[in-house]
């Protein structure tokens, strides 16, 4: 079993990079899912909003600044072959050094306080970075990253639902979420589910769900075609882009599923905006 | 149609904007989000002096981001008005104008801006880039201590809204019944 040595400036360069250009370019994904919309959309002014959408991507990654001034919280799942070694740093700073010189040196926003409740006083390069670490076989280290903006953020939910809830309450949860966020997460938006595992887990699934590109499919046709009817379901609500009305409340609905308990069925909605900003990499 | 209007708006110019109503603003606006809005609305309850003149003005809910050398301001979209709700009513009694942000207000916001005669445009949330061409200067006015969330004065040219709640309480926004 031969060890390989990733420098610590490799990882932090590689962070820097996919946290710039995923703040300055949205992903082809999100782009072909917005012009889309501009097609169907059935109201004047949400085609309006959605070739301003159009826009302002093209503004911000010809000019490279950011397509949203809420550059968010920096958010990254990292699997980490069990074979590598750090050089010259640890990988837990390098990672955090990275999102630090994106932030400062690319012109994106701070937007995290180093307290919640007590004082909120901003730590001025964005980090802490939140880290998901899994150790995998192997010689590499893939990393997928996002930003996550708190318009969207905010709207989030998670119930601990139980067994005798069935398919109808897990879609009533998720329905019942999307129509309480209303106009406020920037619609269209992109809606990640998590559905089992623990608490913290249904959490995390509904993260990393956001992170998928919008025109993958759940691998099990029963949850490909839930995420099918979800999003047409909500696409009648009538929000609309930016909430002004419309048929395009969402680009996409992304669930991902994880075994659970005997007694329970947790579902998690993680609310994305159209700015669903992710990229990955590979070291 | 778009309709072009000017800051500061008088009450004329505010009853003929209806909701629905696509802007292009032009003038000079404050800013202001969470902090900003906590801050001023204490000075309110506590009967003292503010540190930014608000009467007959318009604050746009934004914390931009940094701007890129050779720029006026960084990317600067709307962030979700109804966090500014508690503190709204308390401001429009004091004779601010108008609001531009995005999503929801609450029902005492909206009774508040049809008693004070004031109007709530929507600009597009995640365009900042696009939004950000519009203005063409900004400068610091108070509590710049707070960073992106100090209270700014942007000169804008153009600025992109629509009249989201007018100042007879309609509104064009599709507000969840969950609320
Ligand atoms: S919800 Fe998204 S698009 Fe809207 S302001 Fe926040 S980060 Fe930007």
């Amino acid at each position: 079993m031969e060890i390989r040595k990733i420098d610590a400036a490799v990882v932090t360069e590689t962070v820097k990079k996919l946290y710039l250009d995923m703040n300055y370019h949205i992903g082809d994904d999100i782009l072909t899912a917005l012009k889309k919309a501009s097609e169907t959309e059935s109201s004047p002014i949400g085609r309006n909003v959605l070739s301003q959408l159009i826009e302002n991507n093209k503004i911000a990654s010809d000019e490279e600044i950011p397509i949203c001034q809420d550059t968010g919280m920096a958010v990254l799942f990292v699997e980490y072959g069990d074979r590598v070694v750090i050089e010259n740093g640890s990988f837990e700073e390098a990672v955090q050094q990275g999102v630090r010189s994106a932030y400062i040196d690319g012109y994106l926003r701070k937007s995290v306080v180093r307290d919640p409740v007590f004082d909120r006083i901003n730590t001025k390069d964005n980090t802490p970075a939140i880290i998901y670490t899994t150790i995998v076989p192997g010689d590499k280290i893939h990393i997928l990253a996002g930003c996550k903006g708190f318009g969207s953020e905010n709207m989030s939910a998670i119930k601990m639902l139980t067994p005798s809830a069935g398919i109808e309450g897990v879609k009533k949860f998720i329905l019942d979420t999307v129509a309480y966020a209303g106009p406020n997460p920037c619609p269209p938006i992109v809606v990640g589910v998590g559905l089992g595992g623990t608490f913290e887990k249904a959490a995390m699934l509904a993260k990393k769900a956001t992170l998928r590109p919008i025109d993958s499919k759940n691998p099990d046709k029963r949850y490909s075609e839930l995420e099918y009817e979800l999003l047409s379901e909500i696409n009648t609500m009538g929000f609309g882009p930016a909430g002004l009305g419309g048929s395009n409340t969402a680009l996409g609905v992304n669930i991902e599923v994880f075994p659970t308990h005997i007694a329970g069925m947790p579902v998690a909605v993680n609310i994305c905006c159209h700015a669903a900003r992710h990229k990955e990499a590979e070291i | 149609m778009v309709k072009k209007i000017t800051l500061p708006l008088t009450d004329e110019a505010i009853k003929d904007l209806k909701a629905g109503d696509s802007v292009l603003i032009s003038g000079s606006m404050l800013t202001g989000r969470d902090a900003a809005h906590k801050r001023l609305f204490e000075l309110i309850e506590k009967g003292e002096s503010l540190p930014v003149e608000i009467e007959g003005e318009v604050i746009y809910y934004v914390g931009p981001a940094p701007a890129k050398p050779g720029h006026a301001v960084g990317p600067a979209g709307p962030t979700s008005s109804y966090r500014m709700d508690k503190y709204t009513p308390a401001l429009l009694d004091r004779g601010l104008k108008g609001m531009i942000g995005k999503g929801a207000r609450n029902r005492e916001v909206i009774d508040s801006m049809i008693k004070n005669g004031c109007v709530y445009f929507a600009a597009i949330g995640g365009a900042a880039a696009l939004i950000s061409r519009s203005i063409k200067k900004a400068e610091t006015l108070a509590y710049e201590d707070l960073g992106t969330e100090a209270i700014y004065r942007f000169y804008v040219e153009d600025f992109p809204a629509i009249v989201a709640i007018d100042s007879k309480g309609n509104s064009i926004l599709v507000q969840s019944d969950k609320h």
